[in-house]
């Protein structure tokens, strides 16, 4: 954060429908960045594949909670019931896998759904408290009706005055520049009569 | 030749008109109008009528805590029931209100995977409702066992005596099993609110309300490489919601099945109870979010359709539930067994008769009339209907528990269960509860699905270019539609 250009986190635009954010995000991904985001207030389809992402892992994180559940239940009631303090209930046996698959599936799904939401987290890195596009006046129409898309600075690609063209050309409107910290960002009016 | 041709047209129009599918939210509302009219509700100064109903029902609920500081301090004896009726309304109320909390996860979890886009702007406030029921439910069982200061007996916990749980036993089973499904339902419901949180935080005016909605939505900010794990966080949620919703009433009514009683012992409970669950859900979800559309005029986000769509399920299901009243009374004749076929008989002609034509009238009778368009499409009438399923279902669970044990193999342990004002009261103390939960949820979080809802409006398609702040954009005929 030494020199003034560090501080800046990216370049945003504004675009005016979930139409016209798909088809910008086609030729960002087409001219090969990297660090650049879209946000919108629903997830648009075919925005995964026009920002070339692979599926999702959070899977993985299910299919091993899943496991662990099944693990977990198939040893508690086997420890429990067979080894532990095996006791004879009305004659049937210590161990039978009838009588434990209720408990089996449940923490099957318990420990499926812990996982999935543990996934998610880790992959979105969420929670976090903030998040230099929220310096960005008018981000919070993200999750209204806005639709945008933010250049990384830290993109071997970027550069602030062809960013800035690249941007333009692409249809977005309100360009702007969204810095690292709060203090740094210049009154909205002033930053736009620059774009 | 031109004038065929326009006649044609019109023809074709009109054909069109007819079959084009009608739009889940009326009068092309944009995506901002979607955001305004569901935070608002949430934003504005609390309206008069919602502090009355909230006292009325939080009162209400106080004798809840109160009716279980009597039970407890003074005995069990205050309830109604003793040999041979030893499972009366505590039990009735319990399956009465996890029967209730069915609807919720099922149309998050069975209407997702299986398309039905109509469920985003009813989901929030059923999972809600689903997660309140659970708990008035969890109430019943937890005092039911005596001695509630040893409830945590029912967890897998080393204790004193070095005795494990008999993980054979269904009671067992039903403890996962309910557990389970609240923890899950709450964790599906929590992750449908995160982005509408944020949209919350976004508008907040105040520090307070900007913090707690703030670190209630997680940081969340839209980013597309957030959807991506986000949208396969919820289909595998739904995904395994859905065998959980069916396996809850399931074990539920394995409590019962597994027994040798006669009237508990068939192998038709599983589905009969899930059946009666999704009916006896639905009925609760139309109750609650009709007055709650009309207070709050929300007529273009929950149309006639949904609610003409929730009748038909409730039709569906009332029908399944008398089939298997029905097929419970053929069984019975056909097994010869002579106590089986006494247990029928005197479930309907007994001392309970009362109770078994209350719920052939209300679940079975009663919803026939949404056969008919006009019962369907005029929600007080539908209001009115409904209150029947909400009634007979609390029937449905007391003729099942009370009738089959009142009167055991030897005549000499017979009785018949009246409840006492403690059980009257108790249960009134968990309708409070209920409601006075779901009028906090009404009041604190956003009641309709915003991003969903934005998710099927047309100008969320993306390959409708045009501009989607204008009304022109908005496919005005099927084969638009269907472009």
């Amino acid at each position: 954060m030494s020199s003034s250009s560090n501080l800046i986190f990216g370049l945003g635009a504004e675009f005016s429908s979930a139409g016209a954010l798909l088809e910008a995000a086609k030729k960002v991904h087409a001219q090969g960045f990297r660090k650049w985001d879209v946000y919108s207030p629903f997830p648009i389809h075919g925005m995964d594949h026009a920002m070339g992402f692979q599926r999702s892992r959070v899977s993985l994180f299910s299919l091993i909670g899943g496991f662990t559940g099944l693990a977990t239940a198939f040893g508690l009631i086997y420890y429990t019931s067979a080894i532990n303090y095996p006791l004879i209930v009305q004659g049937k046996p210590y161990f039978a896998l009838e009588s434990s698959l209720p408990i089996f599936f449940e923490l099957t799904i318990l420990l499926t759904a812990f996982g999935t939401i543990l996934g998610l987290l880790l992959l979105t890195l969420l929670p976090r408290l903030h998040h230099p596009v929220f310096n960005w006046d008018r981000f919070q129409k993200a999750t209204d009706d806005g639709f945008f898309l933010v250049l990384e600075a830290n993109d071997p690609q970027f550069d602030s005055n062809q960013s800035r063209r690249f941007l333009q050309a692409l249809g977005g409107t309100h360009i702007t520049e969204i810095f690292q910290d709060p203090e740094e960002t210049p009154h909205p009016a002033r930053s736009e009569a620059t774009s | 030749m031109r004038a065929d041709n326009s006649s044609a047209q019109a023809a074709f129009a009109k054909a069109a008109d007819y079959l084009e599918r009608r739009p889940l939210v009326s009068n092309h509302r944009p995506l901002s109008w979607i955001t305004q009219k569901v935070c608002q509700i949430v934003e504005e100064p609390a309206p008069k009528w919602w502090w009355i109903l909230t006292i009325v029902f939080g009162a209400m609920a106080t004798l809840t805590p109160a009716m279980l500081t009597y039970l407890v301090s003074t005995g069990v004896g205050v309830w109604g029931l003793n040999v041979p009726v030893c499972w009366a309304w505590d039990i009735t109320n319990f399956v009465f209100w996890i029967g209730i909390g069915h609807a919720g996860t099922l149309i998050s979890a069975i209407l997702f995977l299986t398309r039905q886009k109509w469920r985003t702007s009813i989901n929030r406030s059923a999972e809600a409702m689903t997660i309140f029921a659970v708990i008035c439910a969890g109430i019943f069982p937890a005092f039911h066992v005596g001695r509630v200061w040893m409830a945590w007996f029912l967890a897998p916990i080393p204790n004193a005596n070095a005795i494990w749980q008999n993980f054979r036993s269904p009671l067992l089973w039903d403890v996962f099993a309910v557990s389970t499904y609240f923890t899950v339902s709450l964790i599906f419901w929590y992750l449908g609110l995160i982005p509408d949180l944020a949209s919350l935080r976004d508008r907040a005016t105040t520090r307070l309300r900007q913090m707690v909605y703030g670190l209630l939505a997680l940081g969340w900010r839209g980013s597309n490489r957030h959807w991506t794990h986000y949208e396969k966080t919820y289909l595998i949620l739904a995904g395994i919601s859905t065998p959980l919703v069916l396996s809850v009433h399931s074990v539920v009514s394995f409590d019962f099945a597994t027994s040798i009683v006669p009237g508990w012992h068939t192998t038709i409970f599983p589905p009969y109870f899930v059946a009666g669950a999704i009916f006896g859900g639905f009925a609760m979800v139309l109750t609650l979010l009709i007055p709650f559309r009309e207070i709050y005029n929300l007529h273009d986000l929950v149309t006639d359709k949904h609610i003409d769509n929730m009748c038909k399920i409730i039709l569906l299901t009332g029908s399944l539930v008398g089939y298997a009243y029905s097929m419970e009374f053929f069984i019975a004749w056909y097994s010869g067994n002579p106590f089986e076929i006494y247990a029928f008989t005197n479930r309907a002609f007994g001392p309970y008769w009362w109770a078994y034509w209350a719920m052939i009238t209300c679940n079975v009778a009663a919803p026939q009339l949404f056969w008919f368009k006009y019962c369907r499409q005029n929600p007080w009438v539908v209001l009115a209907i409904v209150m029947f399923p909400n009634t007979g279902m609390w029937f449905e669970r007391f003729v099942i528990i009370v009738t089959s044990i009142h009167r055991d193999f030897l005549p000499s342990s017979w009785g018949y269960f009246s409840p006492t004002w403690v059980d009257i009261t108790l249960f009134i103390g968990t309708i409070g509860l209920f409601v006075f939960l779901f009028l906090l949820f009404v009041r604190f979080l956003p009641i309709i699905n915003m991003f969903e809802v934005k998710g099927i409006t047309p100008q969320a398609d993306p390959h409708s270019s045009e501009d989607h702040h204008s009304p022109s954009s908005i496919p005005q005929t099927a084969s638009e539609v269907h472009a």
